[in-house]
């Protein structure tokens, strides 16, 4: 890890020591992999399990959408991915390579005090969702970029100083903020604060964890556009955790659905918006009206999400799905492929033993 | 800083009425309490004391009263504070001699015991549910016993028996008060045993405080931005620590407040000469003089350790700063 801070990668060259390889839409190398990750809460017989063997890929310069309701442990993944997993929570398995630009893989799950601390934030950064939380209170604005940059590079006080007044007018903030105190700052502009943060030593990863439900729906959308031109800007990937799927759909490459502790849809994000092919997808669709174009009858989900305490048996959906069988109540269905199509599914009823219903169809 | 003005104004305001308070109370007892107060001189008095007390009570003089509370802010500003019947000798230097030796003994081990008591709470904050939480029921045990038996328990122990520290007293009798290195160290050795008292009676409060707030902020968002920015472990305790000092800002204040009034039963246990054992002499001989002395010295002590304790709190926390 060089201790200095990487230039910043041009416009039009996203990633200048990516592999030689020509990068085709779709076809970016990883850069984080989440693979097989269980995460409990609490330890032994009665541990409840928050996350079981997720898998999932983030590439460069992707956006990732980690959809679900609250419980479906979408944070939980990404703080047990990061190391950030507070207790009682417990990484039960699996690993998480992070692909640096230059050098072997790492394994974060399994990385030293020291390495992870090397890693964080020049690497994978967060946002979260309370931005008055996450930025401390007693200290000045300017002191969060300095804390960052001493931490993480050689530069000269003042050089610091530079950067971190580039940082808040990279996201439509003065300079002159520097000195202010979190609380004299507008909701809107705390979280392009905490943007500008993330961002500072140009990370390859950046996650989201509900970044912009804090925020009302016109500094939401503002914000949102700016996160898409940065992206395009500056190359950085992007998990980006929300219940909101609608937002996701105009705004992430791939979608990757969670519930009951499990991924059990991925998909390009115009696939997914089209055509669903979990009935848990096709029923959150159903809730959220879309930001654009016709509004469909909403119908919503039956049913609340399961309690982690007592996850039904068999697909943990089962007691909602209008289309359970006499097998979803026994079995697992595993996240599989579907054939031809870059995208997997956890349901029988595309294993090709049962009639596919026509709204869960391909269209 | 508009607050601070306004902080201040409070104070003053506050001061007003005290020493009102202070001027009024002798002029409103039932009875001459001139006559009161001669009588237990039991035959020891001179004219000019008489003349004196007489002038403090507003007794005989045939003044009004608004010329008087004139007389009285006039004498106080020249730290006239009357003449103290038991001692036989003016107010203003008898305290000058105490309250020093308070201040040093009792403030010093007040500090000392939140700082001591303040870094403790913070790493069991930090490493909490660990073995060091044992620290917690101990530093209780202490603070539970009655402060005055503890240091009789010293005394015996550590003093009596063992001879390793002075018995009472707050210097070597054999030297002279003065600023010299001997001296310096006389006094330092004699407040040891004290300072110990006052320390480990109080610290478990510091700790414990400290502590409950660190668990609290520990959970807090920003604490865990520390650890997902990188930043080394001493810097993530420091964001933390910042935020969770905060209440123990306002106690200590408190704390200091209560400096002169509180030390009391320490003095009376080392015999030390400080003001509590002042304000026991003066309460005995129904010394009015110097109980009222005493009293503006507390109520200044209070008033001031507040307002130092409001300036630390701005400093610390930029949000009480524009609050109304």
């Amino acid at each position: 890890m060089s201790d200095s801070l990487r230039p910043a990668p041009a416009a039009a060259d996203p990633s200048p020591n990516a592999s030689p390889q020509p990068l085709s839409e779709g076809a970016e190398e990883p850069v984080l992999e989440i693979r097989r990750l269980s995460i409990d809460y609490g330890l032994g017989p009665g541990a409840l399990h928050a996350v079981v063997a997720a898998d999932l890929t983030l590439r460069r310069r992707q956006v990732l959408g980690l959809a679900g309701e609250s419980g479906s442990g979408k944070s939980t993944l990404a703080y047990g991915a990061t190391r950030l997993l507070r207790e009682p929570g417990v990484v039960a398995g699996g690993e998480v390579l992070l692909n640096p630009r230059e050098g072997a893989p790492t394994d974060l799950l399994a990385a030293s005090e020291r390495q992870l601390r090397a890693i964080r934030w020049s690497e994978i950064s967060m946002v979260l969702q309370s931005a008055l939380n996450a930025l401390n209170p007693v200290v000045r604005i300017g002191k969060e970029f300095d804390d960052i940059l001493r931490a993480h590079s050689r530069l000269s006080r003042k050089a610091r100083r530079r950067r971190a007044g580039e940082l808040l007018e990279m996201v439509g903030i003065h300079p002159s903020r520097l000195s202010d105190h979190p609380h004299q700052l507008s909701g809107g502009q705390r979280q392009r604060v905490m943007i500008a943060l993330a961002l500072a030593l140009e990370p390859q990863v950046v996650i989201m964890d509900e970044p912009t439900t804090a925020l009302d729906v016109v500094t939401q959308r503002e914000i949102i556009e700016e996160l898409i031109e940065l992206r395009d800007r500056l190359g950085f990937a992007l998990l980006f955790i929300t219940h909101d799927l609608s937002l996701l759909i105009e705004l992430a490459d791939e979608i990757a659905v969670m519930y009951a502790g499990r991924i059990v849809e991925r998909a390009p994000a115009e696939e997914l918006y089209r055509s669903p092919r979990h009935p848990y997808t096709y029923g959150l669709l159903h809730s959220f009206p879309p930001l654009h174009g016709e509004v469909p009858p909403m119908t919503g989900i039956p049913g609340s999400p399961p309690d982690l305490a007592s996850i039904p048996a068999g697909c943990a959906f089962h007691p909602r799905c209008p289309y359970a069988m006499d097998r979803c109540t026994r079995a697992v269905p595993a996240l599989d492929l579907l054939e031809g199509q870059g995208r997997q599914v956890a349901c029988f009823l595309h294993d090709g033993q049962a009639a596919v219903p026509s709204e869960l169809a391909l269209s | 800083m508009t607050t601070l003005a306004r902080r201040l104004g409070v104070y003053l305001l506050t001061a007003w009425v005290a020493i009102t308070v202070n001027f009024l109370l002798p002029r409103m007892m039932p009875g001459n309490p001139v006559r009161i107060l001669i009588g237990k001189i039991h035959g020891r008095v001179t004219p000019q004391m008489v003349r004196a007390i007489e002038e403090q009570f507003g007794v005989g003089l045939h003044q009004g009263l608004w010329s008087q509370y004139l007389h009285y802010w006039d004498q106080l500003f020249h730290l006239n504070l009357g003449v103290s019947i038991a001692l036989s000798a003016p107010v203003s230097s008898v305290l000058k001699q105490t309250v020093p030796w308070t201040v040093g003994l009792i403030g010093a081990s007040t500090v000392l015991s939140f700082l001591l008591g303040t870094f403790v709470g913070t790493y069991l904050g930090w490493r909490r549910g660990t073995v060091f939480d044992a620290v917690l029921p101990v530093a209780t045990f202490f603070q539970a016993v009655p402060y005055f038996f503890f240091g009789t328990v010293l005394l015996l122990v550590f003093a009596s028996h063992l001879r390793w520290f002075p018995e009472l007293g707050a210097y070597n009798e054999a030297l002279t008060p003065h600023w010299h290195w001997a001296f310096v160290a006389s006094v330092l050795r004699y407040g040891q045993l004290p300072a110990i008292t006052v320390i480990v009676s109080s610290v478990a409060g510091w700790i414990m405080g400290m502590r409950n707030m660190m668990v609290t902020t520990v959970a807090e968002d920003f604490v865990l931005m520390a650890v997902a920015k990188g930043l080394p472990k001493r810097k993530v305790v420091a964001y933390a620590a910042r935020n969770a000092v905060l209440p123990s800002i306002s106690n200590f204040s408190l704390a200091m407040g209560l400096l002169v009034s509180g030390a009391l039963l320490v003095e009376l246990v080392f015999n030390y000469p400080g003001v509590g054992d002042l304000l026991l002499t003066a309460v005995q001989n129904e010394d009015y003089p110097l109980l009222q002395g005493i009293f503006l010295v507390i109520t200044f002590t209070v008033l001031s350790a507040n307002l130092i304790a409001d300036v630390v709190y701005m400093a610390l926390d930029p949000r009480i700063r524009r609050e109304a």
